[in-house]
């Protein structure tokens, strides 16, 4: 059980399962960069989140920007929107520009809303939506044991990470080209044996004792 | 995202920043003369009476944009800060390495190196591209003074010999600096270093240069969470951005002084541009700044290829990696600072 004070952003959560340094490197170290992708889904969320307070169509009422969180799981943050059908039962959705990404990242940022919420609200919520791109494709979420387990992990990692104040070497894959941080962690740098003292050496010889 | 960062400088009297959307525009007299996005900015530098909304102030220091307001001149006046000043881990790592003097002696040596082996470069093209406009025995005199003094720095543990040895090399360079003008001898002249105020036009060009540097080096340091005031090799002093001031070190030979060099050897400034005032004080007119502030900017965007990272970038960039290799090397992810070395 966490303290308010002790509760992580989900979009931390989130950074964490895309690349703990890329988290690290946001949450720790406090430098955040934009780039074309990251400046569109912030803008996409803000005029969602700050725009209308909830909507209501076929008798669901869509609620965008709650405030939600978990201190079981130690998560705060903001759910783009959550429906309450009729039914009694409640949805929560996320809108992603782009597509599906690897490691369940975005279903795990639903199952941490999912959470808050059911600690919140006081039910049991089995599953939610992701919609990815303009068209919308909607792709069914369902919060089982297994992706609670990940959520749960991912949760407690981040948490350790940040409370520890280090920030992970860096690991180059594909994912790195996408990454609006690439020029602050510098992977391709940092990921090699570094000399500084060979590098200094080197280039503090004389032109002319080499010829 | 930082593949170029553009510093804007406004100079017209009266301008007003507004921010709309993701962009700053400038507006004179109600009207739009500048909009630029936010993204492409590391800093904005307001010089005399231009005015700036709230609004636009948070948002910029949100997105990182340091904004200074500096006098006409370009004498500092005040700067913005957000609400989340730097990285507090970093910077307690920062004092913790600045109080201990073999510590600071340690990074001292490796910023020193740096500016020695860059003002020994300046000399040698210098020797290799003028020859037959030079006195080349002083100059090749003094290449050899600061191959001497590298080697004095790379042994040297303590502090308070390692500035008496920057103070030496800084003669040796100033000593001779007057022979890199080839050009308007009678009104650009040196024979040593005035700042407060600067007595001659050679010096007033300098000061201006290094001020533009120094605004840029301190944007570039709280870009990666430093604390700019407090340094290595520069101690404390109220007022006075240290750290700014270490790193600007082995960026005025390479950048700084070259500019300047080449606008005189280049007649893009003459000496009619200049007001001398009756305490002989030395000031460039608005025509000179602004043709000097056009080329700080373009020489800005010259690529180089950075030696250490090895990576070809923007001079603009250089200064942010420069800062990032400091805070990298604060945080021991490096066991040193490397400077950048130009050849």
């Amino acid at each position: 059980m966490y303290t308010e004070d002790d509760l992580i952003s989900l979009s931390a959560l989130q950074h964490f399962v895309f690349c703990p340094r890329q988290c690290a490197l946001i949450h720790v170290e406090q430098m955040w960069s934009e780039n074309a992708y990251t400046a569109e889904g912030r803008l996409m969320h803000e005029k969602r989140v700050h725009g209308k307070g909830s909507e209501l169509r076929d008798g669901v009422r869509t609620v965008f920007g709650m405030h939600i969180r978990s201190l079981l799981l130690g998560v705060a943050g903001i759910a783009d929107a959550v429906e309450f059908h009729p039914n009694g039962s409640v949805f929560p959705v996320e809108y992603k520009r782009g597509r599906p990404k690897e490691k369940n990242m975005d279903e795990i940022q639903l199952c941490a809303q999912a959470i808050c919420l059911e600690e919140m609200l006081h039910i049991s919520i089995p599953e939610g939506a992701l919609f990815y791109g303009k068209k919308k494709r909607r792709k069914q979420v369902s919060f089982d044991n297994i992706l609670r387990g990940m959520t749960e992990k991912a949760a407690s990692d981040t948490i350790a990470m940040l409370a520890a104040g280090k920030t992970p070497p860096p690991v180059m894959s594909t994912k790195c080209g996408k990454c609006s941080l690439h020029d602050d962690c510098k992977p391709e740098l940092f990921s090699k044996r570094l000399d500084v003292n060979r590098y200094l050496r080197k280039m503090l010889v004389d032109e002319k004792e080499d010829a | 995202m930082k593949r170029f960062l553009n510093t804007l400088f406004v100079m017209t009297q009266k301008s007003y920043l507004r921010k709309e959307g993701e962009t700053v525009v400038v507006r004179v007299d109600k009207s739009t003369k500048l909009r630029v996005p936010l993204l492409t900015l590391q800093g904005i530098v307001c010089f005399g009476n231009v005015g700036v909304s709230p609004f636009f102030l948070g948002s910029a220091a949100q997105n990182g944009v340091s904004i200074s307001f500096v006098s006409n001149y370009g004498k500092f006046m005040a700067r913005v800060q957000g609400p989340i000043a730097g990285n507090v881990l970093l910077r307690r790592q920062q004092y913790r390495k600045a109080d201990i003097e073999i510590e600071s002696a340690g990074v001292t040596r490796y910023l020193l190196s740096g500016k020695i082996a860059n003002c020994r470069t300046v000399l040698q093209r210098a020797l290799r591209d003028h020859a037959d406009k030079l006195q080349t025995g002083r100059l090749e005199k003094a290449v050899d003074l600061f191959g001497r003094g590298l080697s004095r720095i790379a042994e040297e543990t303590s502090l308070e010999n390692l500035r008496g040895i920057e103070g030496e090399m800084g003669k040796v360079y100033f000593g001779v600096f007057n022979e890199l003008i080839t050009v308007q001898k009678q009104d650009f002249f040196f024979n040593e270093r005035s700042r407060r105020p600067p007595m001659d036009r050679v010096n007033a060009l300098l000061s201006f240069v290094y001020t533009l540097l120094y605004h840029d080096m301190r944007s570039a340091l709280e870009c990666v969470g430093l604390d700019p005031a407090v340094g290595f090799l520069h101690r404390d002093r109220p007022g006075r951005l240290s750290l700014a001031l270490d790193l600007m070190e082995e960026m005025r030979p390479f950048f700084a002084d070259r500019l300047v060099l080449s606008l005189i050897n280049l007649k893009q400034i003459t000496g009619k541009q200049f007001t001398f005032h009756e305490s002989g004080a030395v000031m460039m007119d608005e025509a000179a700044r602004k043709t000097l502030l056009a080329a700080y900017q373009k020489r800005k965007q010259d690529v180089i290829t950075h030696p250490f990272v090895k990576e070809d970038m923007h001079i603009g960039i250089l200064f942010h990696t420069q800062a990032l290799l400091m805070a990298r090397f604060i945080r021991g992810d490096i066991e040193a600072y490397p400077p950048f070395i130009w050849r």
